[in-house]
């Protein structure tokens, strides 16, 4: 439970009268540093409590506590298997966990309800893409508005009224992203047939144009070139900045980390090792054992 | 696969709606003149017939990726259907038997389509199997449905909408025309809007179409229903239209299986591919059996034609599966594009 004391113990600053209702919800019974907490329920806008998970007999995570607050960029790393993935996965309801479980603002969740995520307020991007490959870059990304879709079918084929306001808002929406992430160019091409990075800034425009309050995003730098990564982590900066928009990003580059995150959580081997600012983390020995290896190899995360 | 929805880029080069009227001006004015009965008979009352049963499965296999072998039961359900309610509903209109035929199809494909929500590929294939022995089953078990005729082949009442009779070959092409007509129409505008994405999404990343909110169990339903609209739509028209009689043995696994080739040989998700796939499957025998006929003469009677169609069908689709997953239209378009950058050169 080290680690976990670590996490809490970089947001002391901030003290918050203590609020019971959010007490009892419970983030995390087992530490004594009680303003902190409630500084954290206050203004988190995601929570993991003991989160495990295993596959068979893959342990994938154990006992993970991880909260986000609101409006800040919280990375999570680690090594190739560490349970990052996964960890988003359980977030966005793809993975039930075995035990634990994920507060979304007010609720908590067990299994969070994928269907409803998006009116949970959260969007997420995928690590091996999953993008609708048949479907136009403009179309996927105006099919980014699914869930606020009421129209039937027989109005959208009939084209009237709500159906053609929904539409219309939809495309206008997705044509402003599309723009703001510099897609203009390729709207109508089919997105199966980009090259990887784009495709990679599609799934962001994708989720970005649900103007979610939480996003999700796992290595949506992977593959792509020194320029390309800088140019996405603007982007995400940006999304941030402009719609004050929470983000979760996992990501293997340490120095776009470093740059870019307010706030990092270390797992490995599916455990949460570090939890804190870049600082701390640069600073912090296990993470540099398990992971990072030599620390000032990595100071170049400014400028990104 | 991927460049299922091939139809958008390539339509925007030549105005859509001109290619569309003009097809339209020669199907009801120059072919109702210039057409001979056998060419109505033979090949354009089965074309329209098999071209909407396509497009029905299209929506449902090429649009939102779920693939069933159950189109001739829906057919079926269509064609019993009308019959039943033009019987048995006292001056109900033609027009309102076969809407509410498409409805009583699309009820049975909801039901068939429920496994859907947990089977996939190969195994929602099968299970839809289960519609196509069942209908058959069912239709022929309880002779209610033929009206209890002797045979269980009955005559198909005549055609007619709004008071104007829809008479002869003619008459009976312009009918099927009209409804596939208006039924194509309605499809496009389907396939385009925001559900039609969803049919999409679904196909291609059923995660994520759920994470970003499409409503995947009802859209599969939909899916379903949809496609069993239309293609129970579709059995009326061969029945009613093409036939002239309704019995529940044309409606076989064979029929379910040579739509699922329209669709594959024409153009997974595409509007124009059904009708690609059923011009090919509808001419392509006569011309087998004209051309068998002439080069071999007498050894080639219906046993050998049949054989020899399955096996070149049989090849055609290989060669298709292999070498063009796209479909006809995939081929028609690179040829015109093709003459067309070739004109532009010279
Ligand atoms: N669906 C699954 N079925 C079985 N095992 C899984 C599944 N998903 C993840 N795992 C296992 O769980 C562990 C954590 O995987 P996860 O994908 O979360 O790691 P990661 O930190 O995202 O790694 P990477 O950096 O390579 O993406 C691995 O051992 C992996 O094999
Ligand atoms: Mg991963």
């Amino acid at each position: 439970m080290q680690a976990m004391n670590y996490a809490f113990g970089g947001l002391g600053s901030v003290p918050f009268p203590p609020d019971v209702q959010e007490h009892l919800a419970g983030l995390d019974a087992r530490t004594d540093d009680g303003g902190a907490r409630h500084a954290e329920a206050r203004d988190s806008a995601l929570s993991l409590s003991s989160i495990s998970l295993s596959f068979g007999g893959v342990v994938a995570l154990t006992d993970i506590d991880i909260s986000v607050r609101k409006g800040e960029i919280r990375a999570i790393i680690g090594p190739n298997g560490a349970g990052k993935s996964s960890l988003i996965n359980v977030i966005s309801g793809v993975y039930r966990p075995d035990r634990g479980h994920v507060r979304i603002g007010k609720n908590r969740y067990q299994q969070v309800p994928t269907q409803k995520l998006a009116r949970l307020g959260i969007a997420r991007t995928f690590q091996n893409l999953a993008l609708f490959k048949g479907l136009s870059v403009l179309d996927n990304v105006v099919a980014g508005r699914a869930y606020t879709v009421r129209s039937t079918f027989l109005g959208q084929i009939a084209g009237l009224g709500r159906a053609r306001r929904e539409e219309a808002d939809a495309r206008d929406r997705a044509g402003r992203i599309l723009d703001f992430l510099h897609l203009g160019h390729v709207s109508g091409r089919l997105a199966g047939t980009l090259p990887y990075g784009l495709q990679k800034r599609v799934e962001l425009a994708r989720a970005l144009v649900a103007e979610p309050d939480i996003l999700l995003l796992d290595e949506p730098m992977a593959g792509m070139t020194a320029t390309e990564k800088n140019e996405m982590a603007g982007f995400v900066r940006a999304a941030r900045d402009q719609y004050g928009t929470t983000v979760v990003l996992i990501e293997h580059d340490i120095g776009v980390v470093m740059g870019l995150s307010d706030r990092i959580a270390v797992l490995d081997y599916g455990r949460k090792i570090a939890d804190g600012t870049p600082e701390e983390i640069r600073a912090d020995q296990r993470v540099i054992d398990a992971y990072l290896g030599v620390a000032s190899e990595n100071e170049d995360g400014e400028g990104i | 696969m991927s460049v299922l929805t091939a139809d958008l880029p390539v339509s925007r080069s030549l105005p859509g709606w001109a290619g569309t009227a003009a097809l339209l001006a020669v199907a009801y004015v120059a072919v109702p003149i210039f057409g001979t009965s056998y060419l109505f008979e033979a090949i354009l009352l089965p074309f329209l017939a098999l071209s909407l049963a396509g497009l029905g499965l299209n929506i449902l296999t090429g649009y939102a990726g779920q693939v069933s072998l159950g189109s001739a039961a829906f057919m079926a359900v269509g064609a019993f259907a009308a019959f039943n309610f033009n019987l048995r509903v006292e001056s109900l209109p033609l027009i309102a038997s076969i809407a509410l035929a498409g409805f009583a199809a699309a009820a049975i494909g909801l039901v068939f389509g429920l496994p859907s929500l947990r089977l996939k590929g190969f195994y929602l294939a099968v299970s839809t199997l289960a519609a196509q022995f069942f209908v058959q089953w069912a239709l022929t078990k309880f002779s209610w449905f033929s009206n209890d005729s002797a045979s269980g082949v009955i005559d198909a009442p005549p055609l007619s909408i709004a008071g104007v009779a829809f008479e002869g070959p003619v008459g009976r092409y312009l009918f099927s025309l009209t409804v596939v007509t208006v039924l194509t129409f309605l499809a496009y505008r389907l396939v385009i809007s925001q559900t039609g994405r969803n049919f999409i999404a679904v196909r291609d990343n059923e995660t994520a179409a759920r994470i970003i909110g499409v409503p995947v169990l009802k859209t599969k339903l939909l899916a379903f229903a949809i496609s069993s609209f239309i293609i129970g739509v579709a059995g009326v028209l061969w029945a009613f239209a093409y036939l002239r009689t309704v019995e529940p043995a044309g409606f076989n696994l064979d029929r379910s299986f040579q739509i699922l080739f329209i669709v594959i040989i024409g153009g997974l998700a595409s509007i124009r591919g059904a009708f690609f796939g059923a011009a090919l499957i509808v001419v392509f025998p006569l011309v087998l059996s004209r051309l068998g006929s002439f080069l071999l003469g007498d050894i080639f009677d219906s046993g050998v034609l049949d054989m020899s169609q399955r096996i070149v069908l049989g090849t055609l689709i290989i060669l298709f599966l292999i070498l063009e997953p796209d479909g006809l239209v995939a081929l028609w378009d690179r040829v015109r594009k093709r003459i067309g950058t070739g004109l532009r050169r010279s």
